[in-house]
């Protein structure tokens, strides 16, 4: 390390040349012009006022311990509000007074030991600076040399250059092995569920009842006034043990429209029971539930990436990345006038999948 | 060294020593004996690490691991990673009485019914927000500045890597609570799986361990959060610094620095006091934030079910691109074909994004191809100097900050009281429009900058002093600069646009005359920097 006496120049010769055979990397495209400046070296060194005048260097040294000593005072603060703000009455105030007071002192004392370290280093440390010289990263010539012998020497001693079956077999083996690894993981998922299958249906069935979201209660065609939405799940779910999975699919939207405002296309008129429309709820782009409703424009809009349905007309995107229809859960009532479904989807719900078609 | 040690230094060994000195030195011996340390303080106590306020961000990226690890840790004691339904019987008042997961649970134990817990749990969430930051900003350092050259294009690539760990790090940590925001973002992740061609469903699947949400995933996310992904980074840290070690840490330019020496701080006392007080500085800052700013409040999204979702709810920042690419695609962009779906409102953000990476992780090789420069590099250049590459950085920026604008578009919308379709046509319009716009104006700026730069280095700063002349005309009186100044003004690379040449069989070939064409594109705007000749007739003006 030949420390600082000024010599850029000296320095800026360059290093590679010694023994080294090596010609140096292309430059590729980089004009070198003949008449182009000259490194003039380091500038003169500036002294700090720490070096210069030794008051300022107390001052600082000061500054330093000072600085040490608040962090450990912080680390006792912090311990002493974690014995002195409990939170076990639950209330929010204790909780936020015992995180900020332990949080605090802890940031004092991290804070006090790294700006007192910092300073110490700015303020008081030796500030010459000091220099490395680089070499080129590649190895000397007599280096690599004996590296590519070592390499010829190996190949020959295990002859796996010459031994051309044993070198295959080798590979084939290194590549057959982890494959049954592989094969493990096709538990990570159940053996007698076939994921096509189970993305094609949900629970509902012909008759099951139309339920509110999250109680369970049966809805009356008749509780469903004019402009009003429910979050609908079918009668039963919460009896399941895996009832979360059977939402994931089965949630649904209820709307009650003038039957005026709706056109349903052929076969689809006898969905809808008096203006009551009831539609899956995972959006078909990527789903996450289609939650908000606009009454005004009968609009279904899915928070996620704004994807729009229009419920007038099938649930159609309007607007945003989905690109299918939200499919229509078909809907009558039973004799005690709840709503029921008519059957299941007549279309896997949810996001598109490879195998649907 | 000579110089430095004055005569009353050197003799401080012959001072009697005290009794810590004596328990130091003896210490060391012990140590000294059984693992010859010295060697090692030899080699490396004493190498030179250039100072800039820039290589701090790669600092701090390192810290908030280190943070995030010690945080981490302490969660593990207290987080449960089950899905198994509990009742939930904690001092949250508003929760008590719900059907929850025990990881939902556990969360919630930690942030309300443990001292510090909630402290520590933001720690960690601050620290990984911080953490994915500012590897970013330290990408953007090393690009802009050119350090990513011959002898460092691997580590750029570890270190891209390196980034996206931390986004998977950051998106499984996140989905661990199972409250209803993470649970809405693994809904995502499901229906973007599914809809890969071929195998799309069965991923989903096998993932999920059968239908969504299931009660696998969590306790699957678990593993790869605090085992898998963590040893993974760790070991690329390593190689990364030890890369740094081997390469020597680049510097910028300036007068005395060259391609051939390291300048700045010693590693004991000066850098090592530095760059352990940054540690415990960005640690302080990151628990102040800690204290005084919630993050990620799961206990008023409550736990996750696959029916309710609030309005205007983020991602954590970094996921923001990918959910805005999403955003952007236009309507009704899926086919059935032959009894298969292809879902190209999944597929092409897929697609795009993956390119983007694609061509951030091997640009360094690109880069070195069109200038077919093999030499290596130690000097940084000046962002302005090489305006090609900082216009595309400038594109890729644009690019990102558009999908990242689009996660926001409903608050955006919301907030401004405009159309949330406005908004999102609006974003289309910039993720296309903005690249190619701040590409223009970047490489135009940074060319004006040059030319700035040679007038200084030839005719010197302008004083503001007006002088009249004495046949009655005015000018202004240029300071000159002096040559340490100069020095930092003329010293880059200029490159010349590389020629159509035949090669050994007098073909021309295809490849060649991409090659010269994208040099070209590269170095047609060149500013050459100012030579003595210049400078000499610039003084006979
Ligand atoms: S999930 Fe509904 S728009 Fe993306």
């Amino acid at each position: 390390m030949a420390h600082d006496d000024n010599s850029g120049k000296e320095v800026a010769a360059p290093v590679s040349s010694a023994a080294d055979k090596y010609e140096g990397p292309s430059t590729g495209t980089a004009v070198i012009a003949s008449d182009a400046f000259t490194d003039p070296g380091f500038p003169p060194h500036r002294e700090r006022m720490t070096d210069l005048d030794p008051k300022a260097d107390k001052r600082a040294e000061r500054q330093v311990f000072t600085l040490f000593y608040l962090s450990i005072a912080g680390s006792i603060f912090a311990i002493a509000s974690y014995i002195g703000f409990p939170i076990e009455s639950g209330a929010t105030g204790d909780l936020r007074l015992s995180t900020l007071t332990l949080g605090v002192g802890i940031a004092l004392a991290l804070l006090g030991l790294g700006l007192g370290a910092v300073h110490w280093s700015k303020a008081l440390m030796m500030n010459e600076e000091g220099i490395d010289e680089r070499h080129p990263i590649r190895g000397t010539e007599a280096t690599r040399d004996r590296a590519v012998e070592i390499f010829k020497q190996a190949n020959e001693e295990s002859g796996i250059g010459r031994r051309t079956v044993i070198r295959n077999t080798l590979i084939g083996a290194l590549v057959a092995f982890p494959l049954p690894a592989v094969v493990l993981f096709r538990g990570l998922g159940p053996m007698n569920v076939n994921p096509v299958e189970s993305l094609s249906s949900t629970m509902w069935k012909k008759g099951m009842r139309l339920t509110l979201d999250p109680s369970g209660l049966p809805v009356k065609a008749a509780d469903v006034t004019l402009g009003s939405a429910f979050h609908i799940i079918p009668e039963g779910i919460n009896d399941f043990h895996d009832k979360l999975e059977r939402k994931a699919k089965a949630a649904v939207l209820l709307m009650r429209l003038d039957p005026k405002d709706l056109n349903p296309s052929p076969g689809r008129e006898g969905w809808a029971y008096d203006g009551i429309v009831a539609y899956s709820k995972i959006c078909t782009h990527v789903g996450c539930p289609v939650a908000l409703y606009e009454q005004q424009t009968h609009h279904l809009l899915c928070p996620c990436h704004q994807s729009t349905f229009d419920v007038e007309n099938e649930c159609k995107v309007v607007f945003g990345p989905a690109a299918r229809a939200l499919p229509q859960l078909p809907i009558t009532v039973d004799s005690d006038g709840y709503l029921v479904a008519q059957s299941d989807f007549n279309e896997p719900v949810g996001p598109s999948f490879w195998e649907r078609s | 060294m000579t110089n430095l040690l004055t005569k009353d230094e050197a003799p401080a060994a012959t001072t009697t020593p005290t009794k810590g000195s004596r328990f130091t030195a003896a210490a060391s011996n012990y140590i000294e004996d059984r693992t010859s340390i010295s060697g090692a303080v030899k080699e490396f106590g004493r190498k030179i690490f250039p100072d800039h306020w820039s290589f701090m961000l790669g600092e701090v990226s390192l810290y908030s691991f280190v943070i995030i690890f010690l945080t981490g840790s302490f969660l593990t004691f207290f987080y449960q990673a089950s899905m198994a339904t509990v009742i939930y019987d904690g001092s949250y008042v508003p929760l008590k009485g719900l059907e929850m997961s025990t990881a939902m649970s556990s969360s919630l134990h930690i942030s309300f019914d443990l001292r510090g817990g909630l402290l520590i749990r933001q720690i960690h969430h601050w620290a990984a927000l911080v953490f994915v930051a500012a590897i970013g900003l330290h990408m953007l350092r090393i690009y802009f500045t050119g350090a990513f050259r011959k002898p460092r294009e691997l580590n750029w690539v570890i270190g891209f890597v390196l980034f996206i760990l931390a986004m998977a790090e950051g998106f499984t940590g996140y989905s661990l609570p199972d409250d209803l925001l993470s649970g809405n973002g693994l809904r995502i992740i499901e229906g973007m799986v599914q809809g890969i061609p071929f195998v799309g469903t069965w991923i989903s699947f096998l993932v999920f361990g059968g239908d969504f949400p299931g009660t696998a995933i969590v306790g699957r996310l678990y593993t790869l959060h605090i085992l898998l992904l963590p040893a993974i980074i760790v070991a690329l840290i390593a190689m990364h610094l030890v890369f740094v070690i081997v390469h020597k840490h680049t510097q910028f330019s300036g007068p005395g620095k060259t391609e051939n020496n390291v300048v700045g701080a010693p590693i004991l006392p000066m850098f090592a006091a530095k760059a352990g007080g940054f540690f415990f500085i960005v640690f302080g800052i990151i628990v102040l934030m800690a204290s005084f700013f919630t993050i990620n409040p799961i206990w008023n999204y409550g736990p996750y079910d696959p029916s309710p979702v609030s309005a205007g709810t983020q991602p954590d920042w970094y996921i923001g691109f990918a959910d805005g690419a999403l955003r952007l695609m236009p309507p009704g962009l899926e086919v059935v074909l032959f009894n298969h779906t292809y879902s190209f409102n999944i597929l092409i953000p897929l697609v795009v994004l993956g390119l983007f990476i694609l061509v951030v992780l091997i640009y360094p090789f690109i880069e070195a191809w069109i200038t077919g420069d093999k030499r290596e590099h130690h000097l940084l250049d000046r962002p302005r100097n090489v305006p090609t590459r900082t216009a595309i950085g400038a594109a890729g920026v644009t690019f990102y900050a558009s999908l990242w604008a689009a996660a926001s578009s409903d608050i955006v919308a919301t907030h401004f009281q405009l159309s949330i379709e406005g908004v999102i046509h609006t974003v289309q319009a910039t993720t296309i429009l903005g690249p190619i716009a701040a590409y223009l104006i970047t490489k135009r700026v940074c060319i004006a900058l040059m030319k700035k730069d040679r007038e200084i280095a030839l005719h010197g700063y302008e004083s503001g002093r007006i002088v009249r002349l004495p046949g009655g005309e005015y000018i202004e009186v240029h300071q000159p600069v002096d040559e340490y100044e100069r020095w930092k003004l003329v010293n880059f690379t200029d490159n010349k646009p590389l020629m159509i040449r035949p090669n050994a069989k007098g073909q021309i070939t295809g490849l060649q005359k991409v090659r010269v064409g994208m040099s070209k594109w590269f170095f047609e705007d060149r500013i050459s920097p100012v030579t003595t000749k210049e400078l000499e007739h610039g003084d006979h003006h």
